[in-house]
């Protein structure tokens, strides 16, 4: 079997006393689509920015593309990444915020273009053409020249989904990316995420659009006090639970 | 149940037709004001000894325009570097290592904690504590030798005290733009794969900016009259030039006048600017940009004229 995409082993992460993340163990292959589910305060953002070093974990080992996340293992040590080496590999993983963090001072376009241009240093004119065909992908051609304050939540969802595809990744994390948008809107956004999973999109996503993760995923996580409590198929999980826990949150979200 | 084409076949109630609240506390207000307004004007116009002859005579003096310029020259250079090092330290404050932002700490302490009129008599006479300026590597070899008395001029000396003092006071207003900008923005430049700095000079920054223009252009209008505090260390400002001419004719009120009115004139073009700053970093914020003062003139002759055809 080739090396998978992510692999978490046994990480734990504490903020100050509260350990947060209490030893998870995943791997998600290349290709493979990865719901995360779980009740709030469980640990799925925190370990969804672990991913991308935005939160440093305490121990275990956590590996995207083979690679430590954060560090590198020379002889049996570990040595911490710099800075620019971080931002490196952070640029090859897209992320989407459940409050979309658009750049408020920029346009939709602009917001798509400005890592490709600043961090990768692609010519202006190149960026923005990539810029446009991909905000034509999520069916906004129109709205290029709009700020985010003038786009509805679900059209500021799918810019957000454009501007990480700019930077070509070879990962995706969705953070709840439906949770604040008006019940209308999900649908749109929903649509984008399926699209992209087609086209063979290593992603992980949480969520509670139970709809989303029986269809798209292959495979269903679900997460509870910072441990993984069980995972498999979605056909599986959301089925026929194994585990009192994971039984008690479906009834309360299905 | 109400469906679209019975609300819309109802037609419309009858525009309400109220007699308004009287307000008979805005009229007497406004007597007031125009009455003192009438009465200031009248003993400004009529008293003589206000001689607006000898105001005018003096308002494009020689001395008065140089004193003029060199008033905006410090005003800018010194407001340039307080704003350079308002950045500057505003960043280092919110620095995760400690010495950093101690260092930041302790430089706001001190120059927001003592009279800019101290800090400039300071300067003027640091030769008494350094007469000889060595510049190089700390307890290594030293590259720049001066004579203290040749470098720190006057004009220096002003550039450095309201320049130092005015880098503290833009400090917090740069820490308080920056920390006004949510932390997903930062977490969303991060995950583009910019680095703290980029992200902050990329993102954060251009949006804080919309926090820190306002008070700023208080601190410029502020600068601009705090620099005639300048004129105790000998640098010939508007103020300077004024009191030089008063000195000699004892026209003291003509002369300040003189140069009230030039300091009134340099504030007013720095509203203008202020608001041409503040709407162009507002873009994005608000849903439709605000009008400029002439679109909104043209708009309101636009629509008279539209009224006055009908
Ligand atoms: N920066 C932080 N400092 C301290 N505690 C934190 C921090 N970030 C998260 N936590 C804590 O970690 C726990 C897990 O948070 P996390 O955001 O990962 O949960 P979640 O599963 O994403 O929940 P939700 O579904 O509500 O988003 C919470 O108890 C939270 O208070
Ligand atoms: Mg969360």
């Amino acid at each position: 079997m080739s090396e998978p995409m992510v692999k978490a082993e046994a990480v734990h992460k504490r903020f100050g006393r509260h350990e947060v993340l209490r030893g998870i163990d995943l791997a998600v292959a290349a290709g493979e689509v990865l719901c995360l589910l779980g009740p709030s305060g469980s640990g799925k953002s925190t370990f969804l920015r672990c991913i991308n070093h935005l939160e440093k974990i305490n121990s275990g080992r956590l590996s995207v593309d083979g690679e430590l996340v954060g560090y590198r293992q020379v002889g049996g040590k570990l040595h911490e990444l710099r800075e620019s080496e971080v931002a490196r590999k952070r640029a090859e993983i897209g992320m989407v915020f459940q409050h979309f963090n658009l750049f408020g001072h920029m346009t939709a376009l602009d917001n798509v273009t400005c890592a490709p241009i600043n961090v990768r240093g692609v010519p202006r004119a190149r960026a923005r053409e990539r810029g446009r065909e991909l905000l034509e992908r999520v069916g906004l051609e129109d709205k290029l020249d709009a700020y985010p304050a003038q786009l509805s939540g679900g059209q500021q969802q799918r810019v957000a989904i454009a501007r990480a595809l700019a930077m070509e990744p070879k990962l995706m994390l969705f953070d709840e990316p439906t949770s604040a948008l008006d019940p209308e809107l999900v649908g749109e956004v929903l649509d984008a995420m399926r699209k992209l999973a087609a086209e063979g999109m290593t992603m992980i996503v949480v969520t509670h659009e139970m709809g989303f993760a029986r269809e798209v995923a292959d495979t269903v996580v679900f997460m509870d006090d910072g441990v993984v409590v069980e995972s498999g198929r979605p056909g599986e999980v959301l089925a026929n639970p194994r585990h009192e826990r994971t039984r008690a949150f479906l009834s309360k979200v299905l | 149940m109400s469906s679209p084409e019975v609300t819309d076949t109802a037609g419309r109630p009858d525009e309400i037709r109220a007699v308004p609240v009287r307000r008979p506390g805005r009229w007497i207000a406004a007597a007031v004001v125009v009455l003192v307004a009438a009465a200031i004007g009248r003993s400004v116009a009529t008293n003589t000894r206000f001689e607006w002859d000898v105001v005018g005579s003096y308002l494009f003096d020689e001395r008065i325009l140089e004193g003029l310029r060199v008033t905006v020259e410090l005003t800018v250079i010194a407001m340039a570097i307080g704003i350079v090092l308002g950045v500057l330290m505003a960043v280092m404050r919110l620095s995760p290592n400690p010495l950093v932002s101690g260092a930041s700490w302790l430089y706001i302490w001190f120059f927001r904690g003592t009279p800019v009129l101290v800090q400039l008599l300071f300067w003027y006479n640091i030769a008494a504590l350094y007469p000889k300026i060595n510049l190089g590597i700390p307890f290594g070899p030293s590259f720049i030798h001066a004579d203290a008395n040749t470098v720190i001029t006057p004009f220096t000396a002003a550039i450095l005290g309201l320049g130092l003092n005015e880098g503290a006071y833009m400090a917090e207003i740069v820490r308080a733009g920056i920390i006004s900008v949510e932390e997903g923005q930062s977490d969303a430049a991060q995950s583009l794969g910019m680095t703290r700095l980029q992200a902050m000079r990329r993102i954060v920054l251009p949006q804080a900016m919309r926090v820190i223009i306002p008070p700023t252009g208080n601190e410029t209008i502020s600068m601009l009259k705090t620099s005639s505090l300048v004129s105790v260390i000998a640098v010939a400002d508007l103020l300077y030039g004024a009191q030089i001419i008063y000195s000699v004719n004892f026209k003291t009120i003509q002369l300040l006048i003189v140069a009230s009115l030039w300091y009134l004139a340099l504030t007013s073009i720095l509203y203008v600017g202020q608001y041409y700053l503040e709407r162009y970093y507002g873009r994005g914020a608000v849903r439709e940009e605000p009008l400029t003062p002439l679109q909104r003139i043209r708009l309101g002759l636009f629509a008279r004229h539209e009224e006055g055809g009908r």
